[in-house]
């Protein structure tokens, strides 16, 4: 029988069927961070059950406020660090060595096709990106993720997206899946995987097809994922070379994941991105997408570049070209967070660091910071955020403020003007 | 078990997100119960007061589709169980929300929308709800009258209601 990746994952991982529909699988990976997880580990001990399944498998990170803000986020990270301790999770990542876990995790290696990956987080849809199964929970899966090492789910449809023609000067990734999510609206995906397809997501590098996994759950979606091929090999050919020997030879392993011909989609979207103008959000929801020709002008008062959605360094190296010799126009901020210590050592390596600091960017140290509200450039009511983050939803970056979700290239030249600006109307420069 | 029904909240509104519910600047709190005084906080809702008694004495939420969407927060939730909310009814649940509701021992029922249409019908101010949970159907009250709906539950969520939650009931098996 023909199968999609999600079905193949689902038959490889299976550990039991309780009731019919409900599938209780595998886990490969389960990934912790200080904001959800601090409770399940706080309910284990009360339950005298202060376990892990398995150290190796537990990913762990403090990644959301770092460094902590005050009392009670210090009290989080060191519950979450105690815990990583005591339980012998080696792959622990603490202040200066921490990053955005969709960004962090994926960079040390943790993911491989065929994968199955939880975390208390909703866009852990990232790491589809590499053909995995990924999904967000809530603290009680991933409560019994930590003790059992097993998740339950309903089968997930898939909806194929193809995104295929040739890509226009100003139109990225970030672009493509506000498109997606407008024409899927909030709700399209629910209980789905999105796939996607085509050959501008074949020409992706893998930090592309993880901006497009990354906003699958703005659709509703279980997970995002991507056909691994030779790019994602490539990306992990570091950590997997002693295992496969060449790549050839990983790639032909990693194809057998790949969604069989014939097999069952619930929808096929096909989008063209030839003739596209660059997107961006005008509402609170991540669905509420227009041109940016329809947008230019609107005033605002704070930049942001970072996040797990655009915080890697192929956004910052894109940011900067627009940015490279120009100014933040005068009473607008701008935030850069690179969104790990490998990526912000390579920003400042190759000079994109300085050109932030010469246009009068903030640069904070990896986390999420003000993506969601917590700390970092919170916004006051009133104020208007120009952001390469994921989510414009009342409140969430300061109540009463109001977000804008673009790219960072449209983020970088909205900083220069001020207000919101159309990148094609900008020289990039080489860097 | 929990106990399900009472007074109905009705949020007349699709696509509320669990930021809206609990606001992320409350996620620094370890305990459930300190997270009670901000529920449904930053909601967008014309005339909605997070303070007023109707919110207080609330212990049945009736709303449109999508709810729960966005963050996985457990919060949210949680939110609703220390302020006596077992039950929400909706048109449609994003997938995260809706199994932290049965993970927790809870209730996310899901009608289609033309019951969820005539549920409304039923906002007086004094609207209850009450839950047969053996029979799966629900009866609304009020000054309009008195109806009564079937709806479905899986097997497995039903599983989990009756165990407790989810850590029970994976603890006894796995
Ligand atoms: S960067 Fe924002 S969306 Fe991504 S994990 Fe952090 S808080 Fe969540």
């Amino acid at each position: 029988m023909a199968l999609t990746l999600a079905e193949k994952i689902f038959k490889s991982h299976l550990r039991d069927e309780p009731f019919p529909g409900t599938k209780v699988l595998d886990i490969d990976v389960v990934m912790c961070h200080e904001i959800t997880t601090p409770i399940a580990v706080n309910d284990l001990v009360a339950r005298g059950k202060d376990r892990v399944f398995d150290p190796a498998k537990i990913k762990v990170v403090i990644d959301h406020v770092t460094p902590a803000k005050d009392t009670k986020t210090a009290q989080q990270g060191k519950i979450l660090r105690d815990w990583a301790r005591r339980q012998n999770i080696e792959d622990f990542f603490d202040i200066g060595r921490n990053g955005i876990c969709h960004v962090l995790f994926p960079e040390k290696g943790f993911i491989r096709p065929g994968y199955t990956v939880i975390m208390g987080d909703s866009h852990t849809c990232t790491h589809g990106a590499f053909g995995a199964f990924a999904a967000g929970v809530g603290t009680t899966d991933l409560e019994v993720g930590i003790l059992k090492g097993v998740c339950a789910f309903r089968e997930p449809k898939t909806i194929r997206i193809n995104i295929d023609g040739e890509v226009p000067e100003g139109v990225y990734a970030k672009d493509i899946i506000l498109k997606v999510i407008s024409e899927l609206t909030v709700k399209g995906a629910t209980d789905c995987v999105i796939e996607f397809h085509g050959d501008v997501v074949k020409g992706m590098s893998m930090e592309g097809r993880m901006t497009l996994c990354n906003m699958a759950i703005e659709a509703g979606g279980t997970s995002g994922v991507c056909m691994p091929d030779e790019v994602t090999v490539d990306y992990l050919w570091p950590f997997i070379s002693s295992e496969y020997g060449d790549k050839k030879t990983a790639l032909e392993e990693f194809r057998k994941w790949w969604s069989d011909d014939g097999c069952e989609y619930m929808k096929v979207l096909d989008i063209d991105v030839s003739g596209m103008e660059p997107q961006i959000t005008y509402g609170y929801k991540p669905d509420e997408v227009k041109n940016v020709s329809e947008m230019e002008g609107t005033p605002v008062d704070q930049i942001y570049i970072g996040s797990c959605t655009n915080g890697r360094i192929e956004d910052l190296r894109v940011a900067a070209q627009y940015l490279k010799g120009k100014k933040i126009a005068p009473f607008i901020r701008g935030i850069v967070s690179p969104a790990t210590p490998k990526i912000f050592r390579e920003a400042d390596e190759e000079g994109i660091i300085k050109i932030f600091m010469d246009a009068g960017f903030c640069v904070t140290n990896p986390t999420c910071g003000a993506c969601l509200g917590m700390s970092n450039g919170v916004l006051a009511a009133g104020e208007v955020c120009a952001s390469t983050t994921n989510r414009n939803f009342n409140g969430r970056m300061g109540k009463g403020g109001m977000v804008h979700l673009m790219s960072p290239a449209m983020a970088a030249v909205t900083a220069v003007e001020g207000r919101i600006a159309d990148p094609r109307k900008f020289k990039k420069e080489s860097l | 078990m929990k106990k399900f029904g009472g007074k109905v909240l009705y949020l007349d509104r699709s696509d509320i997100n669990t930021d809206e519910i609990i606001p992320a600047k409350y996620l620094t709190e370890i305990s459930k119960e300190a997270l009670k005084p901000h529920m449904l906080e930053d909601l967008k809702l014309e005339g909605f007061d997070p303070g007023s008694e109707k919110v207080r004495e609330a212990r049945v939420i009736v709303t449109r589709s999508n709810f729960g969407c966005g963050s996985s927060r457990e919060h949210a939730p949680w939110v609703f169980e220390v302020n006596d909310i077992n039950v929400v009814i909706a048109s449609g649940f994003a997938r995260i929300f809706r199994q932290n509701m049965f993970n927790c021992g809870m209730l996310a029922i899901e009608i289609p929308e033309e019951d969820i249409e005539k549920l409304f019908g039923f906002d007086d101010g004094t609207a209850e709800i009450s839950v047969d949970f053996r029979n799966d159907s629900l009866t609304v009250m009020s000054g309009a009258g008195e109806q009564t709906f079937s709806y479905r539950i899986s097997g497995f969520d039903k599983a989990l209601v009756e165990a407790g939650g989810w850590v029970e009931f994976a603890d006894a098996r796995y």
